[in-house]
């Protein structure tokens, strides 16, 4: 059982380098005989490669979903962000106690169309990871998203959300500054709102920290993203008290965008490129921006009346009961 | 607090050790859990299960919490019939809840209905923990949510107290989402102009903190509860070490400004009452006019 995306992906990533050697070296050389040997070469580790990435990414189970979805090279927040929108200004008080740097957010124009956008982020070297806390927000994170969606609402923005945590913060300082109370006051304001609100699950959906901003008029999850009620290996901590058995719990779990929309709890799968949404950028924002322009546009003939108890309506009808 | 069996009496008389179930039958004398003296059963009864000697506030069951809170004969139960079914067959869950169901005489971990407190008519829901540790799944969520709803139609005051481990992972995503459906209902709560009022005991934890148990109108506490986001295990492993040493506690969050008030057991009745009679006040005026 692979513990990272890099481990899991290393065959792969030497089939990779090896081909980026011989393409170096086919660009070098000088004779037409000997370029046209390498270049049959290339194509063949081509082949591999897509070969290998077929195999890995048609059938993946439900731990390497979260390996996926945990990817240190997966797009994150910003890059949709960048991608996506134009005249993004980032608005980091919370007004309350500091500025929290695992949710990012503010004003920016969608396709000509002002907007609010908000969304986890995580930091892909060492330094960054600490300055996002590993996409981990605090109380303030979630005031901060509080402040801004009250300003969409104020200044009739619809508000897109992308969901990418582990899990909130779990130590000291939230509890005391009460990180419950802002994940609940955050999901209340959601439903609050009057303008439409559509989240996006780009990687990891991870428990409180996660609907703390994803309680939208709709969920759409990328192919290979995980929404859970707990880690995995914090579930294998609780059943069996032994974490390691993560990919046990992330079976019984079903943590997938699949699962999730079998049980009727998200509205949407948006598909990834082959072999996952870091091989492209492009395709999946483009792929991203598809869907949600699809379900924006039909949330904006709503009244925004309706656009409340669509929300409601919607959650309302989550669960499984007997009797 | 940790069970322990029924023990002897070194002098020959039998008694029961005080357990969550809070069950007195037979011996007429208990021991404390906590400071592990000797209490007559009695007095236990009487002082509402609080230990006389350390004021510990013992875990009680759904139907006594009831007992002690509203007015005699007020309580009419709904939705008792609601049961959870296995939707992700998650490995043991419906051995778990057959289980709890033959430990605990109910369906599920909470018990919701309609009744009055000194007079004034309430939309209640009780927790208990003894039913898988009062985790909130589908049929949690859903009568969470229907006590809040029936408060916000009726215009009359919801009364939730709180008392379970987060939410249930046996039903995985869709626990999630009851966090989110009930928040939702606090809303209507809000729209309709009905208080709310939730009450932590112990324990009050994770997912049921993170969503309608912190968004009340009021919030009120039993002594020494345990209150948090991150249970011990799941902080652990997310390399949480160094606490303060009431880190938890409702005395520790209340001192952070995250609950109004700690309300001894004995209070708790009359605070409601006061409570519901003052807040209430605004949709009783426009339900009767």
């Amino acid at each position: 059982m692979a513990k990272d995306h890099n481990e899991w992906e290393r065959p792969l990533r030497e089939l990779e380098e090896n081909l980026q050697k011989l393409r170096e070296l086919a660009k070098k050389e000088q004779d037409s005989d000997k370029r046209s040997s390498l270049s049959d070469r290339i194509q063949d580790f081509e082949a591999r490669r897509d070969r290998y990435i077929d195999v890995m990414y048609s059938n993946l189970g439900p731990w390497e979903k979260v390996l996926v979805a945990r990817a240190q090279k997966r797009p994150y927040t910003l890059d949709y962000i960048q991608a996506l929108f134009n005249d993004f200004v980032e608005l980091e008080g919370d007004r309350r106690f500091g500025a929290d740097h695992a949710i990012v957010g503010g004003p920016a124009t969608y396709d000509g169309r002002p907007v609010m956008v908000v969304g986890h982020q995580k930091g892909r070297n060492i330094q960054d990871r600490q300055y996002r806390n590993f996409g981990m927000a605090k109380p303030e994170g979630y005031r901060k998203a509080i402040r801004l969606f009250e300003m969409a609402e104020r200044f009739r923005l619809p508000v897109i959300t992308f969901v990418d945590t582990p899990a909130a913060d779990p130590g000291v300082e939230s509890e005391s500054r009460g990180i419950s109370e802002a994940i609940a006051a955050s999901m209340l304001k959601m439903f609050e709102l009057t303008v439409p609100t559509v989240s996006v699950i780009i990687g990891e959906g991870g428990s409180g920290g996660a609907i703390g901003i994803a309680t939208s008029n709709r969920v759409l999850m990328l192919e290979h993203s995980v929404y859970s009620v707990i880690p995995p290996e914090g579930c294998a901590a609780i059943l069996w008290r032994m974490p390691e058995r993560g990919a046990d719990a992330a079976k019984a779990l079903k943590l997938t965008a699949q699962s999730a929309l079998e049980y009727g709890l998200i509205d949407e799968i948006i598909t990834e490129p082959k072999g996952g949404a870091h091989r492209d950028l492009v395709e999946v924002s483009q792929a991203v921006k598809a869907s949600v322009d699809r379900h924006l546009e039909a949330l904006l003939t709503l009244s925004p009346t309706a656009v409340k108890t669509d929300r409601y309506d919607k959650f309302r009808a989550m669960g499984n009961v007997l009797g | 607090m940790p069970l322990r069996p029924t023990i002897s009496f070194r002098v020959g008389v039998s008694y029961d050790v005080l357990s969550n179930r809070a069950s007195t039958s037979g011996g007429a004398f208990l021991q404390c859990s906590n400071c592990k003296k000797i209490i007559f059963s009695v007095d236990f009864e009487q002082n509402l299960h609080v230990c006389p000697y350390c004021g510990h506030h013992h875990r009680l069951s759904a139907r006594h919490r009831l007992a002690i809170t509203v007015d005699a004969d007020t309580f009419v139960e709904h939705d008792a019939d609601l049961r959870s079914g296995d939707p992700l067959i998650f490995p043991d869950y419906p051995e778990k809840l057959s289980a709890a169901e033959t430990k605990t005489g109910v369906h599920d971990a909470i018990v919701t209905g309609l009744a009055e407190i000194e007079s004034l008519p309430v939309s209640i829901a009780v927790s208990d923990f003894s039913f898988m540790g009062g985790s909130m799944g589908s049929v949690n969520g859903e009568k969470i949510t229907r006590t809040l709803e029936r408060a916000a139609e009726k215009g009359i005051p919801a009364v939730i107290f709180c008392a379970s481990g987060g939410a249930r992972m046996q039903e995985g995503l869709l626990s999630l989402m009851q966090m989110a459906k009930t928040t939702a209902a606090v809303e209507r709560c809000r729209d309709a102009g009905v208080p709310y009022i939730s009450i932590f005991t112990d324990p009050t934890m994770a997912g049921v903190l993170a969503s309608y148990a912190s968004v009340a109108d009021v919030i009120l506490a039993e002594p020494k509860s345990l209150i948090g986001f991150a249970g011990a295990r799941v902080s652990k492993q997310a390399g949480v070490s160094k606490v303060p040493d009431d880190f938890q506690t409702a005395e520790f969050v209340h001192s952070h400004g995250m609950l109004d008030r700690i309300v001894h057991r004995k209070e708790m009745r009359s605070t409601l009452a006061t409570l519901v009679r003052i807040l209430g006040s605004g949709a009783r005026q426009k339900g009767s006019s």
